[in-house]
């Protein structure tokens, strides 16, 4: 029987999984203190899934970037995909926290929202350009 | 001269926290001051998830998380400046600060609450040989570039020092295309939480390297690489174990630390374990009405730490305020005073604590650190103020496997508890009962230790 040593993720006390594998099949999971614990040693090893942060460009907006993160875990293996469909996302401000940015990324069925709200940047009246000159 | 009952120096997670809960407690007269444009502190370039698990049951990234706070502190109405620095802070709670609107102005408060955060160590604290090429940073500077801005550092990334900074760039860096080479850890663990180096370094790929160091910087315009190298014991470089990496950056992610330059200023005494102030049971400092809560106190691992924290200071600044509005204006104007029951200044402190045994009377302990523990916050009670319970918090010297922390007063052993490991890189915390102390008394001490199973 193949075993597993796994460190849970799923909260900063970062317990020490073991997960006993029989084949596909998970024999046993110990080492555990709360139900995330459980759940994430069972999907570690069948289909890890990570949450994917990053950042998005806005045009117009008081800031150059918006902070977004998709709005359920991805599997392990598309975070490089999300993340290079993102890359040529650019969003208008106003952008609202809670807004999706981008529907369905990389085909995973999961949508991208922003974290964080961006108002749009009132036009200046050349003071400090003028001064610059 | 302007007057406020509370002024709160910074709007990061502990100077939102502070203000929205003193105004729970009732008191109207709150001014936040925040050096940066908006609310929110450093939260706001933190743009991974995995805050706020242990207050609001869900992993929320920075932003969202203070985002929580900052929609509380707009819809109570808590007034607050941005872009306005305190420049100075007084004994007698006077704040200069200065802003583009404003000029430079001056607050009196009745009380202050210090909660500046704090700062990273720069190449300067380290003693790096070589020249000072471009392409070294902060980890921090680095994510505030790479997360706000939306520029990045470089392409070529050595980072040294697992803090948790160090790793969670090492991520965002090779997500945002960089080749992040090695993280190098002089310690023989590492500084940072044990779930970040699964999801950031082991995710990708990337090798953590213990009780290795950077012993050479190359390049003179821009860097052009590192010469690693072990180390060993007493943390000196082994010959002959030297490796040289390419890079074109150079990550230090090599501690915190309290910012404390207007906590000085003040006359606030520091101690010499946490670079923050040292602090009663009600989070005030030596002098009389300052307060202190979240980094600038202590550097957490946490944030959900530094909400709670902050909240317990901003409680007991309301509760201060109230008490000294009651006594007579003469009186008041008195409450800049040091008190007499803290040190004064860090060259107080030693003359303080050999003073010990007068304090009996008074109904004052103080908190010490025992074997293999580095620091305790809060290092003194006052029985008087004590509530309930008193949770004390504290960090181990090194790593210790199955052992016990323990909390005695005198003989009396007032709090256990087994773990299977103590590691310095995170904060533990150790909670005590009135009822179980009071039975322990007369003590002036209270110590919490590390016993050996």
């Amino acid at each position: 029987m193949e075993k597993k040593i796994l460190t849970c993720i799923g909260c900063p006390m970062g317990c020490q999984l073991t997960v006993e594998l029989d084949g596909e099949q998970i024999a046993s999971i110990s080492g555990y203190t709360c139900k995330r614990g459980k759940i994430y040693g069972e999907k570690e090893v069948t289909h890890p899934t990570r949450i994917v942060t990053t950042t998005v460009r806005v045009v117009h907006g008081t800031a150059q970037m918006v902070p977004v993160k998709t709005k359920e875990d991805v599997p392990k293996d598309k975070i490089f995909d999300c993340i290079r469909e993102l890359k040529e996302v650019e969003i208008e401000a106003p952008v609202r926290a809670g807004e999706p940015v981008l529907k369905n990324v990389a085909g995973t069925g999961v949508d991208v929202i922003a974290v964080k709200s961006v108002e749009i940047q009132q036009m200046e009246h050349g003071i400090h350009s003028s001064r610059n000159l | 001269m302007k007057q406020h009952a509370i002024v709160i120096i910074g709007g990061g997670p502990a100077g939102l926290a502070a203000a929205i809960s003193a105004a729970e407690q009732g008191e109207k007269d709150i001014l936040i001051l925040e050096r940066d444009r908006e609310l929110g502190g450093i939260l706001n370039q933190c743009i991974h998830n995995g805050f706020g698990l242990h207050t609001f049951q869900e992993e929320l990234t920075g932003p969202e998380y203070a985002a929580r706070y900052i929609e509380k502190v707009e819809r109570m109405g808590i007034p607050y400046l941005t872009d306005t620095m305190v420049l100075d802070l007084s004994s007698e709670k006077v704040v200069t600060a200065v802003s583009p609107t404003e000029g430079i102005f001056q607050i009196q408060a009745q009380a202050v609450i210090l909660a500046m955060g704090c700062r990273e160590r720069p190449r300067g604290a380290l003693n790096l040989p070589g020249y000072r090429p471009a392409g070294i940073y902060t980890a921090g500077t680095a994510q505030r570039l790479v997360n706000v801005e939306g520029r990045m550092p470089g392409r070529e990334v050595v980072i040294l020092g697992s803090g948790d900074i160090g790793l969670i760039m090492a991520r965002r860096m090779t997500l945002e295309g960089a080749k992040v080479k090695v993280v190098a850890e002089l310690m023989p663990y590492s500084g940072g939480l044990k779930r970040n180096i699964v999801q950031c370094l082991e995710d990708f790929g990337i090798p953590l390297k213990l009780s290795h160091t950077v012993v050479a910087i190359h390049g003179k315009e821009r860097l052009t690489g590192v010469t690693l190298a072990q180390v060993d014991h007493d943390g000196r470089p082994v010959p002959r174990t030297e490796e040289e990496y390419s890079c074109d950056t150079l990550l230090l992610s090599v501690g915190l630390i309290p910012e404390n330059e207007l906590s000085k200023n003040a006359g606030v005494a520091l101690s010499s374990a946490t670079s923050g102030p040292v602090v009663d049971e009600s989070f005030q400092t030596s002098v009389n009405g300052i307060f202190a809560c979240g980094n600038v106190l202590h550097v957490h691992d946490l944030v959900d730490f530094v909400s709670e924290e902050a909240a317990n200071a901003g409680r007991r600044a309301a509760e201060y305020v109230r008490e000294t509005s009651g006594e007579s204006s003469e009186k008041r104007m008195k409450c800049g005073e040091s008190r007499k029951d803290l040190p004064e200044s860090q060259a107080a402190c030693e003359e303080w604590t050999a003073k010990m045994p007068e304090k009996e009377v008074s109904g004052i302990l103080d908190i010490l650190p025992g074997d293999g523990v580095r620091y305790t916050v809060p290092s003194v009670l006052h029985l008087a103020q004590m509530g309930e319970t008193l949770k004390i918090r504290f960090r181990v010297r090194k790593e210790y496997k199955n052992s016990c922390v323990t909390v005695h007063a005198g003989d009396r052993q007032l709090f256990r508890r087994r773990k299977q490991i103590f590691v310095p890189g995170e904060m533990e915390e150790a909670v005590i009962r009135r009822e179980d102390l009071n039975a322990a008394l007369p003590a002036d001490t209270i110590t919490i230790r590390i016993e050996e199973v």
